[in-house]
């Protein structure tokens, strides 16, 4: 009972039944009189003597129930008289809470984003002791290049993990469904779902210590793959699919929900995932024993009370000694090393900073629009001087003015808050929908109780902070001066108006800080918008499909690039004599520009003819196939040499284009046309450059060069393949058709992810344009904050100096000198806030450079368009009361 | 407070030994606010006199305690009436007041008698 006593309705509930008993008592007692012979009249009388003053006696009864109650009625009074006040200014309160609602509900939902991505743990058992394993050669500048099967022993026999699980994310093909269906696929050991501590819904999953090797022919797949593909089946289990033309047994579905803990919106897709021992076939056992073999990555378990410091100390020591151990796997020179990175981080990845940022800004808009609600207050408390004055003057202690006064700003601050979260519960869905998918665990953003304790602590504390300036104020509320200035209107004091002064000018340098870091992202936006990209994605659309790449090499029907080439010029063949297509070619995964998850990323080990430099260190350089057509349709410039052409094929010899940028940084200097390199794939040929192409932006918008490597489809084969068209045509229509035609030269093949390459391009800005359209959103409402607080101001300014304007107009002051006046005094607010606001935008703007492409932190045209903007509105802001001011009639003015 | 007149037979009752009174009051079973006025008035042979303004709040802390609870019952003249009942908590207290009652009440007897011994 004692942790309900502070509901109201309990209490009054209790007050009700304590009367009643107390009634019931006196009434027993007359009746006692009465059978003891009194009249009725005389036992009423008596049995009220003896019973006392009831009122003190319910009193008393109450004062037991408790101090937190006594302390939840008060608390109950005020704020039942704070909505009294409100209701009786509700255009006041309909600001306010306005207000307050937009700058909560903001906060919110953003919040919301940071609870579900950085904030909440990876939803595993423990998850704090999950990490990726990423290698780095240090000393070539590569990093998460991939660890090999021996690394992968020593680390689960180092003692340091409970388990580690290589990840091998691809995409496969599904067959022996109606129609192929491309799946994304992450390749595991068999300890993978123990090491992350996730059962399958239905089926035992893998036995983890399975060690077969090679594929184990066993797969878990997603619930919705098994709804989708397989209707649900309860029967799934042991069930055989081919992948790829391989089987797989099923063992298991997962829970629905359960997302692959991923960095890339694709291998958050995954769907199945085999398991494998990764040793064995299909890789030989060269492979196998290799140190420089490596597959994509690990995730591990750290053993229990190991801090992920000490894991990563021991390992630093594990990996000094395996690089002495094996001199000749790790050069030196490559400054191998090992890198734990909490899995949480690594899933998380590059938004972390945009989130905080978002984060920060918002919360500055939140500021903001407390000291605006604040001189609305301030501004109220003018006005309600007399009626605080007086209470006084009749008794009422300064602090019981004081809590009343914060319990009206916190229930004004309570009731935005409500209206805010209630504005993000009904849009919620349409909100998620603006997030790109590139930020990870969308599907975990949810208003939780965590959000909503955030939103509810949030408005507590916006309404303590603008409560607190017409409490100060109280303070210095000087009663007999009030008093006496009765019909007077009222006016502020000069403690008041300092306030109000200081909190215009916090809200205008906070909105300059917001309007200089939204206008430095717009800005380096546009530049990035209209770079020059050395390719033209215009009318290019870009269909995928994916070879077959079995695990028996013998089943492979395109084995080789010779074997290849016929369905690759079929194709192109096919494509061409589409309607409306102007001209097709085929690339890799990685010649797709501005496409690059970092597994489609074909990275070719290269070794470089006769250059001591570089001597047998292979380099990591990221490369691509493509037929020749590709550089014509994607509009590339050759600089010089020649580009690929149809025979360089078959038996001819191995050759190469390269761009300037990987030119210019392994032969400074010197002509790269016609020098040697050795691609590991084809370890025993040399590939001659042929050919420079002019650098494009293909790796990402943001770098202006990266070294890339284009080779011949027709030599050098490529299992994920995009068909590139150009033309005028429709996307869903060509994708239909181009489906028909791959699926009549082979109708085992899966078609798919088509879309134009402008929308590839645009797609890789996404998380770019989110935060920086979310920051500029802001930063206009931000700028409408602050300039609602200087009308504010300058308008109570003319208001309470109304009598003195009357005079000097009568005095003969010209109506340019009162509007000079006005206006000066809203232009030093303006001037004040704005010399404040560089300062803290300059610290704020170094702090995102990193978020920046192309433009200085310390841009002078943002800074100063931000200001003079700023300033504008400030100065409008000061126009209206200004002219309210130069009309002012002195004869009234002076009367009144 | 209303003007009243106890009688001088009767005994201001000693700070704390109210709720003490009340739980032995209720030893025999639940009764109401007014019973246990007459409770003890009878019980101490008209000597204690418990008011109104004294009871009510003793039973409010009494139940805020948990030694008592509070239940709706029926008078003897059919009105529903509110009853307390000595709960497990309060049973125990009132064991262990008593024997503390035991011994101030003997020691108070031991300090009546031996000043007179003195005197003599």
């Amino acid at each position: 009972m004692s942790i309900l006593e502070w509901l109201p309705w309990v209490r009054e509930r209790r007050t009700r039944e304590l009367a009643d008993e107390l009634r019931a008592h006196l009434e027993m007692a007359e009746a006692d009189r009465v059978a003891r012979g009194e009249s009725p009249r005389d036992a009423v009388a008596s049995a009220r003597r003896e019973f006392g003053n009831l009122g003190l006696v319910q009193e008393l009864s109450r004062d037991e129930w408790g101090a937190a109650a006594t302390r939840a009625e008060r608390l109950g009074q005020d704020v039942r008289f704070a909505l009294r006040m409100l209701r009786r200014a509700p255009g006041f309160a309909a600001l306010a809470i306005l207000t307050i609602a937009l700058g909560i509900g903001a906060t919110t939902a953003i919040f919301s984003i940071v609870q579900a991505t950085l904030i909440h743990p990876l939803p595993f058992p423990h998850a704090e002791r999950l990490v990726r394993i990423e290698d780095d050669l240090v000393g070539i500048g590569a990093r998460d290049v991939g660890m090999s099967t021996p690394e992968w022993h020593d680390l689960q026999r180092s003692g340091i993990f409970e388990y580690v699980s290589p990840t091998w994310f691809d995409n496969n093909n599904l067959t022996g469904l109606n129609h192929p269906q491309r799946v994304g696929l992450l390749i595991v050991a068999p300890n993978y779902f123990t090491l992350l501590g996730v059962k399958p819904q239905l089926g035992a999953g893998f036995d983890p210590a399975d060690a077969t090797p090679g594929f184990n022919e066993q797969t878990v797949i997603s619930d919705g793959l098994w709804r989708g593909a397989f209707g649900g089946d309860p029967n799934i289990l042991g069930r055989v699919v081919q992948l790829d033309s391989d089987s797989y047994r099923i063992v298991g579905v997962m829970p629905p929900g359960f997302q692959a803990p991923a960095q890339t919106r694709e291998e958050r897709r995954t769907e199945v995932w085999p398991a494998f021992g990764f040793a064995g076939a299909p890789l030989n056992a060269a492979t196998v024993q290799s140190r420089s073999s490596l597959f994509p990555g690990a995730v591990a378990r750290l053993k229990q009370g190991l801090t992920i410091e000490d894991a990563q100390q021991r390992i630093d020591v594990l990996v000094r000694s395996l690089s002495r151990q094996f001199p000749g796997e790790y050069a030196p020179r490559s400054d191998w090393r090992v890198r734990l990175v909490p899995l949480q981080d690594n899933v998380v990845g590059d938004v972390r900073q945009p989130l905080l940022f978002l984060l920060g800004a918002v919360a500055l808009v939140l500021l903001i629009g407390c000291a605006n609600v604040a001189n609305l207050l301030l501004a109220r408390a003018t006005t309600r001087g007399r009626e605080m004055a007086v209470r006084q003057a009749l008794g009422a202690a300064p602090a019981q003015l004081m809590r009343q006064l914060l319990t009206e700003s916190v229930v004004l601050s309570v009731l935005g808050g409500v209206v805010g979260v209630a504005v993000v519960l009904a849009t919620k869905t349409s909100l998620v929908r603006l997030i790109p998918d590139m930020v990870p665990r969308l599907n975990d953003i949810a208003v939780s109780w965590g959000v909503l304790l955030f939103a509810f602590t949030a408005s507590l504390a916006a309404g303590a902070i603008f409560g607190l300036a017409p409490v100060l104020h109280l303070r210095g509320l000087d009663v007999t001066r009030v008093l006496k200035l009765e019909g007077r209107g009222a006016t502020s004091s000069g403690e008041q108006r300092r306030t109000r002064r200081f909190l215009v000018i916090t809200e205008f340098a906070l909105s300059l800080v917001l309007m200089s870091v939204a206008g430095l992202l717009v800005h380096s936006f546009w530049d990035l918008l209209r770079v020059p990209l050395g390719f033209d994605p215009r009318h290019v659309t870009v269909i995928r499909t994916r070879l077959p790449y079995p695990n028996d090499s013998t089943e492979d029907l395109y084995p080789t690039a010779t074997a290849e080439a016929p369905f690759v010029r079929e194709v192109i063949r096919r494509c061409r004599a589409l309607s409306g297509v102007d001209g097709v070619a085929l690339g890799s995964g990685a010649a797709v520009p501005l496409d690059h998850p970092q597994q489609d990323q074909t990275v070719v080990r290269v070794r470089f003819e006769g250059d001591a430099s570089h001597g047998e260190q292979p380099l990591f350089i990221t490369g691509s196939e493509v037929t020749p057509e590709y550089f014509s349709l994607l509009g590339m410039t050759l600089v010089r040499g020649r580009l690929l052409d149809d025979f360089d094929a078959d038996e001819h010899p191995s050759v190469a284009v390269i761009n300037e940028s990987m030119a210019r940084t392994y032969w400074p200097g010197a002509e790269a046309l016609g020098k040697r390199v050795r691609l590991t794939r084809q370890p025993t040929s040399w590939t001659t450059i042929v050919g420079i192409v002019a650098d494009a932006r293909t790796e990402s918008l943001a770098s202006a060069s990266a070294p890339h490597l284009y080779t011949s489809l027709y030599q050098r084969q490529g299992k994920h393949l995009a068909i590139f068209l150009r033309g005028r045509f429709e996307t869903g229509t060509i994708a239909r058709e181009v489906r028909d035609e791959v699926q009549t030269v082979n109708s085992a093949l899966p078609v798919f992810g088509a879309e134009t390459l402008s929308d590839v391009v645009s797609d890789s800005l996404a998380v770019r344009r989110f935060s920086m359209t979310l920051i500029a959103l802001f930063a206009i409402t931000a700028l409408l904050l602050a300039a609602l607080g200087i009308y504010g101001v300058i308008s109570c300014m003319v208001s309470e100096r109304t009598h003195e304007i009357g005079l000097r107009l009568a005095l003969g002051a010209g109506q340019w000198d009162v509007m000079s006046m006005v206006m000066r005094e809203g232009a030093n607010l303006a001037i004040a806030g704005a010399a404040l606001g560089l300062v803290g935008a300059a610290i704020v703007s170094r702090a995102m450079s990193n978020l920046l492409v192309g433009v200085s932190p310390a841009d002078p045209v943002t800074f100063g368009a931000a200001t003079v903007l700023l300033t504008v509105v400030a100065l409008v802001g000061c126009y209206l009361p200004a002219r309210r001011a130069i009309r002012v009639d002195p004869m009234v003015a002076l009367a009144s | 407070m209303a003007p009243k007149t106890p009688p001088t037979s009767r005994i201001e009752l000693l700070q704390g030994t109210l709720d003490f009174i009340i739980l032995q009051a209720l030893r025999w079973g639940p009764c109401h606010g007014y019973g246990i006025v007459q409770l003890i008035r009878a019980q101490s042979r008209n000597v204690l006199q418990v008011e109104t303004g004294s009871l009510y709040p003793a039973l409010q802390r009494l139940v805020r305690q948990r030694a008592i609870a509070p239940e709706w019952g029926v008078s003897g003249n059919n009105r529903r009436v509110r009853m307390y009942r000595l709960t497990t908590k309060g049973r125990a207290r009132l064991t262990a007041e008593r024997s503390r009652w035991q011994q101030l009440s003997e020691a108070m007897a031991a300090l009546m008698v031996a000043p007179e011994a003195e005197e003599s």
